[in-house]
């Protein structure tokens, strides 16, 4: 392992994690931004022009907000809780294959931080962990609604990533792989896998709502039950962390979904584009790609959002438990049937 | 008893179809209906740069008036103060003196003349009142402020500026 590899993956992680926080941080102007036009309303537009400074103001006020630790909190773990969240919400994007390599020179730089050869496990894992966060935070609360909350996203998670694994199974059957890397690869062009598997990719978003916690899945913290849910007792910037945390893990999921569904960096003409474009600039168009599939995301989050009601708790364990996992199951089996008739003629 | 319309309709609650349990459909219809709304113009006027177009016979801040050679109208009859609902309007009248003739209309004027617009309820009555034309409601809506004396307007908020005055 020379030097240059070392300084090489270290400025790749700096660029992804200043990237996704600066989309976290813009994600919270464009979901008002988003919420206002789908209302008629104009949304914040006071803070520099069209209110392009509000997500500085937001933070700043954060900040500068008075820090309070109930009582009768758990103290280390009342502080633990965002950061985990926040923490495990950040490390989601290290498997992400953000666009084909670069090459400079003789040297060839891969534009993801690391090609595990299981990295939907890895996601899986990250995805799951991410919900100790806020079971933390709820719990260390003290506070009845927030530990309430804290069960509900508990229970919820651990409902839906079932669906969500089953789902996955149908798109390994026809990638063959579990590397990211590798299935981004085999969507080259237009030959998405979403065209392969629709009801495999309509069952993951369903899952990848209701693992985000948003709307309409966003049970934790609905306020009409359980006041702010598990951020109740929190404030300040622990609270900053909290929501900043759920942005992150939208724009994860959005970037997953783009890469399992969507081809991640692959669009039609793809080809054409890269021989004449040369080594660097080929690339980072596909780079430019995949953030406008995964800012398209991001955007039909909001618009869900802004569209669809909560569910009831019951009907949210009844889509998980008897809707999504039956489907996600037949899904499996239609598809394994699809490939062997395929493959034995 | 009879029913006195024949508006009446009995509902029942049909199972759901398949197409009702599948979410999927009503969720898309409520998404087209929602990114309609995205490219139309929204309602939101920005208050402080635009303002709202008042209708014609809409009743603002009190003004007292001036006559066409910039002489002040009110003689201090008292009879805004009478019809006054809200006892908003107080007044002290004054005598005219010789050199004063070119500011006031008559000989006798309202040296002070308040109106305390926390009272005020813009009914009108005053200017309904007014033998000589002399107040009107047609300014614009009265500003907030912090404390309660601030609203007691005198004639040096409510007098119309002098028509000569460049």
């Amino acid at each position: 392992m020379d030097i240059a590899f070392v300084i090489e993956k270290f400025v790749l992680v700096a660029i992804i994690f200043g990237i996704s926080l600066v989309i976290a941080m813009y994600s919270t102007y464009a979901e008002r931004k988003v919420a206002a036009f789908l209302q008629d309303r104009l949304g914040p537009d006071r803070a520099g022009p069209a209110g392009m400074f509000q997500p500085l103001a937001d933070g700043l006020k954060m900040f500068m907000k008075e820090e309070i630790i109930p009582t009768n909190a758990s103290k280390w773990l009342f502080m633990i809780g965002p950061g985990l969240a926040m923490l495990t919400a950040c490390i989601g994007t290290a498997v992400i294959p953000w666009g084909s390599a670069i090459t400079v020179g003789d040297r060839v730089i891969p534009l993801q931080v690391t090609d595990i050869n299981v990295g939907i496990l890895y996601i899986f894992g990250v995805v799951s962990l991410g919900v100790y966060g806020v079971m933390i935070g709820g719990w260390a609360s003290n506070n009845k609604y927030s530990l309430l909350s804290a069960i509900r996203a508990a229970s919820q998670n651990i409902s839906y990533e079932i669906a969500m694994g089953l789902s996955i199974i149908a798109l390994l059957l026809v990638t063959g792989s579990m590397s990211l890397k590798e299935i981004v690869e085999g969507q080259h062009g237009w030959h998405w896998n979403v065209l392969y598997q629709p009801v495999g990719f309509i069952l993951f978003m369903v899952c990848a709502f209701a693992e985000t916690n948003r709307a309409p899945f966003d049970l934790p913290e609905c306020e009409t039950e359980l006041i702010g849910g598990y951020h109740t007792e929190y404030s300040s910037m622990k609270l900053g962390f909290y929501l900043f945390a759920e942005y992150i893990n939208m724009f994860v999921s959005a970037a997953v979904m783009a890469t399992l569904y969507f081809g991640g960096y692959n669009y039609p003409g793809m080809d054409w584009v890269l021989a004449n474009t040369g080594p660097v600039i080929g690339p980072l168009i596909g780079v430019g790609v995949f953030f406008i599939k995964i800012f398209a995301f991001i955007f039909f989050f909001m618009w869900v959002r802004w569209t669809i009601p909560r569910f009831r708790y019951d009907q949210l364990m009844h889509l998980g438990w008897k809707v999504l996992i039956p489907l996600a199951i037949a899904n499996i089996v239609v598809t394994s049937v699809v490939i062997a008739v395929i493959e034995g003629f | 008893m009879e029913p006195l319309t024949s508006k009446k309709k009995v509902l029942e609650q049909k199972p759901l179809t398949l197409a009702e349990r599948m979410y999927l459909p009503a969720i898309a219809k409520g998404m087209a209906i929602t990114i309609s709304h995205f490219f139309k113009k929204e309602a939101t006027i920005r208050y402080p740069e635009v303002e709202r177009e008042f209708s014609t016979n809409f009743r603002g801040m009190h003004s007292l008036k001036r006559d066409e050679e910039g002489k002040e109208r009110c003689t201090a009859c008292g009879l805004c103060a009478l019809s006054c609902p809200a006892e908003a309007i107080t007044m002290i009248a004054a005598e005219r003196k010789p050199e004063e003739k070119d500011l006031y209309r008559e000989e006798k004027y309202a040296s002070v003349y308040e109106i305390n617009m926390l009272r005020c309820i813009f009914c009108g009555l005053c200017e309904e009142a007014c033998p000589k034309e002399a107040i009107y409601l047609d300014g614009p809506i009265v500003p907030a402020d912090y404390l309660r004396k601030d609203f007691i307007y005198g004639k040096d908020k409510l007098v119309e500026q002098p028509l000569n005055k460049k």
